[in-house]
């Protein structure tokens, strides 16, 4: 069955028998980190951010995670630019990778 | 109670039976008259379950699958081009391993359309993890839609099945079907709980992105999933015949203990060949019927053991492999590989044109008088 996983590692099976029958709750995404090819990304100010949440209702990843205020996780994060023309508040910047 | 229904009502009255929380279906050619049914069930009260009508069979597909993760139990129909354009969450439905139920009435494959029997449709689903069986009568209809959720649901097990008829010769065709009493039904099935389901209260990810660190080993677990099923089927077979008083099994050997050629068939066409045998008994020829009711798993022992005595075989298929020879045939001659029996592949009835005794004597004769042949298309009109 799946655990729940505090480590960055995937679930290891010591036998078959104790896989799930399909992938639910394995943890192959905790190591398959995929933003590898994002090329622009998101930041929260946080003053400006007013907590609306609205950005991470709008994440299809989803990689901005409820905290207060909420965070972006750039090991998911595709920088596709969402959450930056949702925010209500111009509380999300855009900047460029590698700069 | 004993009713005269067609295959349609039998399948539609099967899933009454098990008590399915949830039908999503599409209402439109080829679609039959099994969700039609289920419909007015629903909505006279008889059932307690949610119908769903959807915009494609796709998304009917879509909808058993999204229902049957959160626990409930599913049924659908469909056929030929529905089932065709199902086919990329009949995948996802057998690699979720969710034990969905569906019939499917045999139709043939469009152009030229048609509405009539021929087994090519579900077969093309052939790799996709279903069970895939094919019945002979409408009673057997109405017992395989109610086995089939003890099987699928099996913890062992858990895949979704495909119930095949063929279109006409069962579908619309009336046959007594008895659909037994409430109480045994409800002592033969018990509630579907899945250990894990969509619930709110206790997250999972479902079918998230799957590294090649686990993706080969659910493979794995589905081919043995599919071999548990070969034990479970006939488990369940078993324990049917004691409550219910009809026992099943993969295959049904029809007077093959002594015959000396034995006919492979499946759907309506064993049932035809059963009476051809009878016929030709009475003449002297001694000849047998295998009857194969799963194509997946495939029953390999059985029909080992089963076609061991006969000095030829022949496999009669409802469906062609193109630029092979017929489905069938070729599990059939795979299973045989060590054994040296002469084996003659039949194509008959494609498109619903009509197999009668008169065609499975000529196939018999065939197989009395010509050598071995892989390909012989029976009832070919104008070929030169």
């Amino acid at each position: 069955m799946g655990k729940k996983q505090k480590n960055d590692q995937p679930v290891e099976f010591k036998s078959i028998k104790d896989m799930p029958d399909t992938p639910t709750s394995v943890g192959s995404m905790l190591v398959n980190k995929t933003s590898t090819w994002r090329s622009i990304r998101p930041v929260i100010i946080d003053e400006k951010c007013k907590r609306c949440m609205i950005c991470w209702k709008y994440c299809p990843e989803p990689a901005i995670h409820p905290t207060d205020p909420p965070s972006v996780d750039y090991n998911y994060c595709k920088g596709c630019g969402i959450c930056y023309e949702e925010c209500p508040f111009d509380a999300i910047i855009i900047e460029q990778e590698g700069k | 109670m004993k009713k005269v229904l067609t295959g349609n009502f039998a399948a539609a009255y099967g899933a009454t039976a098990a008590k399915v929380n949830v039908i999503s279906a599409y209402p439109i050619t080829p679609q039959t008259t099994i969700v039609e049914i289920l419909s007015e069930i629903v909505a006279d009260g008889e059932l307690n379950a949610e119908f769903v009508k959807v915009e494609s069979e796709h998304s009917a597909l879509a909808c058993c699958i999204g229902a049957q993760a959160t626990g409930a139990r599913t049924f659908t129909a469909t056929s030929s081009q529905g089932l065709a354009l199902m086919h990329e969450l009949i995948h996802w439905a057998a690699r979720a391993r969710l034990p969905i139920i569906m019939v499917n009435v045999n139709r043939a494959m469009a152009p030229g359309w048609s509405i009539w029997a021929d087994a090519t449709d579900s077969i093309s689903q052939r790799d996709t993890g279903w069970i895939q069986m094919y019945c002979e009568n409408n009673q057997e209809v109405f017992d395989t839609v109610l086995m089939s959720y003890k099987i699928s649901e099996s913890e062992s097990v858990m895949l979704p099945a495909l119930i095949n008829l063929d279109a006409f010769f069962l579908s619309h065709t009336s046959q007594v079907v008895d659909l037994y009493n409430e109480a045994r039904i409800d002592q033969f099935l018990s509630k579907y709980d899945p250990k894990i389901k969509l619930d709110v209260d206790d997250p999972h990810a479902f079918g998230a992105l799957t590294s090649p660190e686990h993706y080969y080993e659910f493979s794995y677990k589905m081919h043995e999933a599919q071999i548990n099923a070969i034990r479970v089927i006939k488990e369940v077979g078993q324990e049917f015949g004691k409550i219910f008083g009809r026992t099943y099994d993969l295959t049904e050997s029809y007077r093959c203990d002594d015959a000396e050629l034995i006919l492979v068939s499946y759907g309506t066409i064993a049932g035809t060949a059963k009476e051809a045998v009878d016929q030709m008994r009475n003449s002297g020829i001694v000849v047998g019927v295998l009857k194969i009711r799963y194509f997946r798993p495939f029953p390999t022992e059985d029909v080992i053991k089963a076609l061991h005595p006969a000095k030829k075989v022949g496999v009669i298929d409802r469906a062609v492999s193109y630029g092979q020879s017929g489905p069938f045939f070729n599990e059939i001659r795979s299973t045989l590989y060590h054994e040296s029996t002469p084996l003659y592949g039949f194509i008959a009835g494609l498109g619903g044109r009509d197999v009668s005794t008169h065609d499975i004597e000529n196939m018999v004769d065939i197989m009395q008088n010509d050598p071995a042949q892989d390909l012989i298309w029976i009832g070919v009109k104008n070929v030169d």
